[in-house]
């Protein structure tokens, strides 16, 4: 049983210049499944991921999205097709309460703008208190930072304020989720909390999730599926345990030393 | 000086700082939005002056659509400015964007000039000018009545910003526009509003002024002097702005009180210099602003 790509990465190579971040890289993230790319630092994961967003134009290859070629596509576009992502470091809007910040992630699914909603207050209002009851409902409670909902953003300690930012993101109601490094510098007990949220997004609401992560055990444990990259190459592609054990991946983390043989047992 | 006299030039001061921070907000506007100083904001003014006066006396509208018209006008200019001139230049240093803005301020005076020529032109009268009188004070009533005005329209952008999805998106997309862009905000068309709206707040403060004095392109210059309000009060914050113009204005007036006209010029300067010292960035501005 193999479940269709929603989203497919085929062949894509980005360029700065002389510099090569990513050279033909292809990869699919398939409905339903949580799907991580790995790779040392420099490898070329975020570039990778904001071409995905469209802030990077690849110089060749596509990207799908649910077979549909969105290549050239804007960002803001993609968001509304269903393309939602957070970002490495903490990127919300400062100055903002925690609930203004959620509210935003749903801005392009409310049809009116300022204009329209003057001449169809009615209308607008509903719109309005239906996003407020769901985002209540499905991302405030779910994420559990309902006692959070009013503060500001900034007084908030680093794992909840990468919490808010996930709950923007679902705020957007993604067909595909993009999660840059959502553990990133937490300790262990907010990166179990994490884990399990990406887990019930997962297996609850059927979330399709790709993932860029440093935390191998987190990796290993949630992913369906996992790609590794280095210097911009996709160097193996698989289940996690097919992946843990390639030799080339092992390679690419702890370096060959010269009396050593492919070290092929692993596990 | 008595206290009568010394309340009457307070007053004068405070009220007149309403239009100091009216278009000191089209400096915070620009700056928010783009993180470039628009040294425009002065020709924008007085364009929007321009536009009314041509409404009413050249096209001979009625008072109100002359200023719908004069509003319109700048919008569709300022659509225009940022299309052609600020987005191809998204991505380049600050300083090339302040030196466009330099240079889109020049274009526009020229032009003001070339169409309307360079002598003072009468403005129909906009705010009632009968004196307001409190007791022993007398106020200005075109002082009195554009504090008001300014009041309400920073009030009403205030809220525009705070509570409606397109503010509060243009706040995201000001705070940090990658981030907006993948949340689905249009970006460009955040950019594009706030040129209006800078553009649309520098008109009717040019028509205040416009209508306080009279029109000439020697209006643009008004702009220069309350960049001084700006940094005071801070390039990013709009309560800063509020009580720099409301500070400036007191300061300008209880200058000329005390030491005559030519003070009004340097007296409150010194006072936002000696201040500058103790706060580069401004009463409530970020830390980290660019410095000039």
């Amino acid at each position: 049983m193999n479940p269709s790509p929603l989203l497919s990465v085929e062949d894509v190579h980005l360029r700065f210049g002389g510099i090569k971040a990513l050279g033909g890289v292809s990869l699919q993230a398939k409905a339903g499944e949580i799907t991580a790319v790995i790779g040392p630092n420099g490898a070329g994961k975020t570039s990778l991921f904001n071409t995905i967003s469209g802030f990077y134009k690849p110089q060749q290859g596509r990207i799908q999205l649910e077979g549909r070629d969105i290549t050239p596509t804007k960002p803001n576009v993609r968001a509304a097709m269903g393309l939602a992502r957070t970002f490495q470091n903490v990127a919300l809007f400062r100055g903002m309460t925690v609930l203004d910040n959620i509210k935003l992630g749903g801005h392009n699914r409310m049809a009116a703008n300022t204009l329209q909603a003057m001449a169809y207050w009615g209308q607008s209002q509903r719109e309005e208190l239906a996003l407020r009851e769901e985002i209540e409902r499905d991302v405030i409670d779910f994420l559990e930072i309902d006692h959070v909902r009013h503060q500001s953003v900034a007084s908030l300690s680093y794992g909840l304020q990468k919490r808010v930012e996930l709950a923007r993101a679902l705020a957007m109601r993604p067909k595909i989720l993009m999660l840059d490094e959502p553990v990133a510098g937490m300790n262990r007990e907010e990166t179990e909390d994490m884990a399990r949220f990406i887990l019930d997004l997962q297996e609850e609401r059927g979330m399709t999730i790709l993932l860029i992560e440093h935390d191998m055990g987190m990796v290993m444990d949630i992913s369906n599926h996992v790609a590794v990259l280095n210097f911009g190459q996709l160097i193996a592609s698989g289940t996690p345990q097919h992946v843990r054990s390639h030799p080339d991946v092992i390679e690419a983390y702890l370096g060959v030393r010269e009396s050593q043989t492919a070290p092929g047992q692993g596990a | 000086m008595d206290w009568i006299t010394f309340a009457e030039f307070s007053l004068i001061g405070l009220f007149s700082g309403g239009l100091l921070a009216l278009v000191a907000l089209g400096f915070v506007l620009i700056y928010k939005g783009t993180r470039a100083i628009n040294f425009a904001t002065g020709e924008f003014m007085m364009l929007g002056a321009y536009l009314v006066y041509t409404g009413h006396s050249w096209l001979k509208m009625p008072l109100w659509l002359s200023v719908v018209f004069g509003l319109a006008g700048i919008s569709l200019v300022a659509i225009v400015v940022e299309r052609f001139v600020l987005r191809p230049l998204a991505g380049q240093p600050v300083v090339s964007v302040l030196m466009v803005t330099i240079g889109l301020g020049a274009f526009l005076h020229g032009m003001v000039d070339a169409i309307w020529g360079g002598q003072n032109l009468e403005m129909p009268q906009m705010l009632p000018r009968k004196p307001l009188i409190w007791g022993d004070i007398m106020l200005p009533g075109a002082v009195f009545w554009s504090f008001w005005v300014a009041l309400a329209v920073i009030a009403g952008l205030s809220l525009y910003f705070r509570y409606s999805r397109t503010g509060i998106a243009m706040r995201a997309a000001a705070s940090d526009p990658i981030t907006a862009y993948a949340l689905g905000i249009d970006v460009r068309r955040t950019q594009q509003l706030t040129w209006v709206f800078a553009g649309c707040v520098g008109a009717v403060a040019g028509t205040i002024v416009a209508s306080i004095s009279s029109l000439s392109p020697a209006l643009s210059g008004t702009a220069l002097g309350v960049l001084a309000v700006v940094i005071l009060g801070g390039l990013d914050s709009v309560a800063g702005a509020i009580i720099a113009g409301l500070l400036v204005g007191w300061l300008e007036s209880i200058a000329v009180g005390y030491f005559g006209g030519k003070a009004r010029d340097l007296v409150p300067y010194v006072v936002v210099l000696a201040i500058l010292m103790v706060r580069p960035y401004g009463l409530l501005g970020t830390r980290d602003i660019e410095r000039l």
